[in-house]
């Protein structure tokens, strides 16, 4: 199957890999961590206590509302601490690498739909998968109608598919897409670009897709090839984790070994970076950080989904790419509505820069004021889905539950809007607004 | 440059809560956005770590520049058909170009002055920030007015349109009615003397001094204002001093108007700036002219001796008037007009048709543009509406052609 998406946008970012390398480089940090705020819908309690020894795949937390669900150590060690947050909001686990005391738990194997959701769930590969609707990690209950693995990433510096080749087999796709075939009746989908090299899968659906982000996003292709209707579940998912299914579900180890893309106009060479999940920060910007003066930030993920860490902090879920932009809180633009420098980068036919070919430096500043919703049809330039995003953005803000399933909510994610959002004359907050309406309506149905 | 930051740090406190000039924070806030690019980023998590360059701002001002061409050709006119009344046989261009500077300058000073001063007084009350759209209405006003527009009747107009047709509803950005038009039509209806007829199209005052006054009941209709009292098939469009204006004239614009609709070469050059950065959008602008077309050649088809209107070709229909300045800047206002793509063509089309049905089948009201954008601006979230319902249908459709 060949899917081409017209929507979209391509932004050209200083600091991306060399093109055609794919030497990865390593990385190690003393200590470990999960943090459950990167996975939606997860409740966390601890399943462990500071001094515990764990090996790779030890519970350290287990969702408080389906205890069967874990998130698991990614190294053997020692539990060193369960840092909290404000109310006792648990905001990570941190492992100290050392000797493993504790024995790795023994996985059972799959032979069946529940058996391969236990699998899934007690590995803690079920939470790095997403399901539709709402956005959240996937629930061993669901009735799934198909599974969307997407093996590309369309954000602006992301690694192409190839480089998790250094870890993952064709074997271990294949399996892994087995073991998604046991859950579901429907079809595994399994979408890439034209940089795929590995043929096809046994037991997938091959879809080549073409487009500009977020053709990548498994949300958008699912919209495009079969809509999520009301009453429906998906579950999308990227390559690493289907590889992880795959090897865990062939010879019964997890796999946590990942491939980060260090980029951004403020790393001085870029690179891919091999290390465990859940490394620090600052091992893996070890000797690469421009040493400009001005403030930085560091996102772990793309410029448009990631989280801003600080150089403490540890490696976040999805777990594939680290970028590093300048701040900006501390330039002073004058009169910035006005300039013409080629460096203003844009997606609109008013700033030079929008004609080059060049790639841009970015900051973090809004580069305006937040305003109403003035300019239409923005959003629909870059998403590309049969849905009308103002109106269903503003059936979320009216809390409008009806006109927001009537708009299509159960099919969008708020990844989905990140390009809308970047794009936004207004700067509204899009993909804030949509997780607000996904939570809203999941509060109001169950 | 730096100096300029730091006067504008040191006087913060003032504007803050507890400071002196707290009650001036808005504007404060105005001109230090205006400055300098506000350092606010992006949230840490859940929302996108770089944004667009282009603002409210950015935007408001391209319209602004697009309706540049308009300003300074009106200002030309508005000094030639005052010479022009005069019998002036040379026109010299500066003094042309004072006179019609010297006229508006004065409209647009007091348009800005009341609608700016009724912004920021909002934006202090509801303790936001100031919104850019008055940027743009304040220099449509005086263009789509008569040159000569009495400073008061216009104040009143103005403060009357910014907080009825705009600050109620929320500001910018929530308007249902394009502010400028709902200026112009408020002074259309509560002094029609001063706005139509024969006597007000032409400059003939002496602003600040300059120039000779005209003589009192100088009279020079407007082409639309001939058409309204013309009789017969044959029609015959004549500027103030007696010569024929045909499509050609009526093109380039020297003829007797409101200051900034005459010419629709000028209208043009801002139609296409604003189309080539993708500020307006093109869906409208081609269905306002592709409607006025239509109903021009219908009108024109059978055109009758009742309505004097319709003997004017459809193509004429769209150069005279405000209908080119209609499409162009008006119509194509994105808080007023339809969102969706689709309505976007229905919207323009209907702007189109509306414009030449008043024009044409009611000589009361030669300005049928104005009527038509504003009664399209009423009629543009019903227009979505079916669009956005068919949306939700074929979603529903989807869903329970899967379950049967």
């Amino acid at each position: 199957m060949k899917l081409k998406l017209k929507k979209g946008l391509n932004l050209n970012i200083a600091g991306a890999l060399p093109a055609g390398s794919d030497k990865v480089e390593s990385a190690e940090s003393p200590v470990y961590a999960i943090c459950p705020d990167d996975f939606e819908g997860f409740t966390p309690k601890p399943a462990v206590k500071e001094g515990d020894s764990v090996a790779v795949g030890t519970p350290l937390l287990y969702d408080k509302n389906n205890n069967a669900i874990k998130l698991v150590s990614p190294v053997a060690g020692r539990v060193r601490a369960i840092v909290r947050g404000d109310r006792r909001r648990i905001l990570r686990v941190e492992v100290e690498a050392g000797n493993p005391a504790a024995d790795s738990p023994a996985f059972p194997k799959a032979t069946d739909r529940d058996s391969a959701k236990a699998l899934l769930a007690g590995s803690g590969l079920l939470a790095m998968m997403r399901r539709r609707p709402y956005a959240i990690i996937p629930d061993t209950a669901d009735d799934v109608r198909d599974i969307f693995v997407s093996a590309m990433d369309t954000a602006p510096l992301a690694a192409p598919a190839g480089v998790y080749s250094s870890i993952f087999t064709k074997e271990d796709y294949e399996s892994g897409v087995a073991l998604l075939a046991m859950i579901t009746d429907g079809k595994v989908y399994f979408s890439h670009d034209a940089s795929w090299t590995l043929g096809t899968l046994k037991g997938a659906e091959m879809v080549e897709v073409e487009g500009r982000h977020p053709a990548g996003n498994p949300g958008v292709q699912a919209a495009n090839i079969k809509p999520v209707n009301k009453g429906e579940t998906i579950w999308t998912l990227d390559l690493p984790t289907l590889g992880r299914i795959g090897r865990l579900h062939r010879t019964g180890t997890l796999e946590t070994r990942t491939v980060v893309a260090v980029t951004g106009p403020e790393i001085t060479q870029p690179a891919l970076v091999g290390c465990l999940i859940g490394t620090e920060i600052s091992a893996l910007l070890a000797g690469r950080l421009s040493d400009a003066q001005y403030h930085k930030r560091i996102i772990s993920g793309n410029v448009l989904t990631g989280t801003a860490v600080d150089t403490d902090g540890f490696l976040r879920y999805p777990y594939r790419q680290i970028t590093v932009i300048a701040e900006g809180d501390d330039k002073d633009e004058l009169l910035g509505w006005a300039s013409m420098a080629p460096s203003k980068m844009s997606e609109t036919r008013t700033f030079p820069g929008h004609f080059l070919r060049r790639a841009f430096r970015p900051d973090a500043r809004l580069n305006g004021g937040r305003r109403a919703m003035i300019m239409s049809g923005q959003y629909d330039k870059v998403i590309p889905m049969d849905i009308l995003p103002e109106y269903l953005l503003k059936a979320i803000i009216a809390g409008n539950i009806e006109d927001m399933e009537k708009l299509g909510i159960y099919e969008v994610a708020p990844e989905d809007f990140a390009a809308a959002e970047y794009a936004d004359t207004s700067k509204l907050p899009l993909q804030a607004i949509v997780r607000d309406g996904l939570d809203s309506l999941r509060k109001e149905l169950e | 440059m730096s100096k300029l930051r730091n006067y504008l740090d040191r006087i913060r406190p003032d504007f803050e809560p507890g400071g002196k000039l707290h009650a001036f924070r808005s504007v404060y806030e105005g001109m230090e956005t205006f400055l300098y690019t506000p350092r606010t980023t992006s949230g840490r998590s859940g929302a996108v770590h770089i944004h667009d360059s282009i603002d409210s701002k950015r935007t408001m001002i391209i319209v602004v520049l697009a309706l540049m061409p308009c300003f300074l050709f009106g200002m030309y006119n508005t000094g030639y058909q005052h010479w022009l009344a005069l019998g002036a046989t040379e026109f010299p261009f500066r003094d042309l170009m004072l006179y019609g500077f010297l006229t508006i300058l004065p409209r647009v000073a007091v348009a800005y002055i009341v609608g700016l001063g009724i912004e920021f007084t909002f934006a202090q009350i509801k303790h936001e920030e100031i919104q850019e759209g008055f940027l743009v209405t304040g220099l449509l006003v005086p263009l789509i007015c008569p040159a000569e527009i009495p400073l008061w009747m216009l104040a009143v107009a103005v403060a009357f349109a910014v907080v009825f047709a705009k600050e109620v509803f929320g500001g910018t950005g929530y308007n249902v009615l394009n502010v400028a038009l709902v200026t112009r039509a408020f002074l259309f209806f509560a002094y029609p003397a001063q706005m139509s007829g024969d006597k007000v199209y032409v400059a003939s005052g002496i602003p600040f001094g300059y120039g000779t006054a005209l003589p009192d009941g100088f009279s020079g209709a407007t082409p639309l204002g001939q058409l309204a009292t013309q009789t017969g098939a044959d029609i015959q469009l004549t500027g103030i001093d007696g010569s024929v204006i045909d499509s050609w004239q009526a093109f380039l614009g020297l003829i007797p108007g409101s200051f900034g609709e005459t010419s629709t070469l000028c209208i043009l050059l801002g139609g296409i700036l604003l189309l080539a950065t993708g500020m307006a959008s093109w869906r409208v602008m081609v269905s306002v002219f592709a409607g006025g077309l239509f109903m021009g050649w219908i009108a024109n088809t059978f055109a009758s001796p009742v309505y004097p209107a319709s003997y004017l070709p459809a193509v004429d229909q769209l150069l005279l008037g405000g209908f080119a300045f209609a499409a162009v800047f008006m119509a194509t206002d994105p808080v007023t007009a339809a969102r969706t793509n689709t309505g976007k063509y229905i919207y323009g089309f209907l702007i189109g048709v509306v414009a030449i049905i008043i024009r044409t089948y009611n000589n009361g009201y030669p300005e049928g543009a104005m009527l038509a954008v504003l009664l399209m601006n009423c009629f543009a979230p019903l227009i979505d509406w079916c669009v956005v319902q068919a949306n939700m249908r074929r979603r529903l459709s989807r869903a329970t052609a899967k379950t049967e």
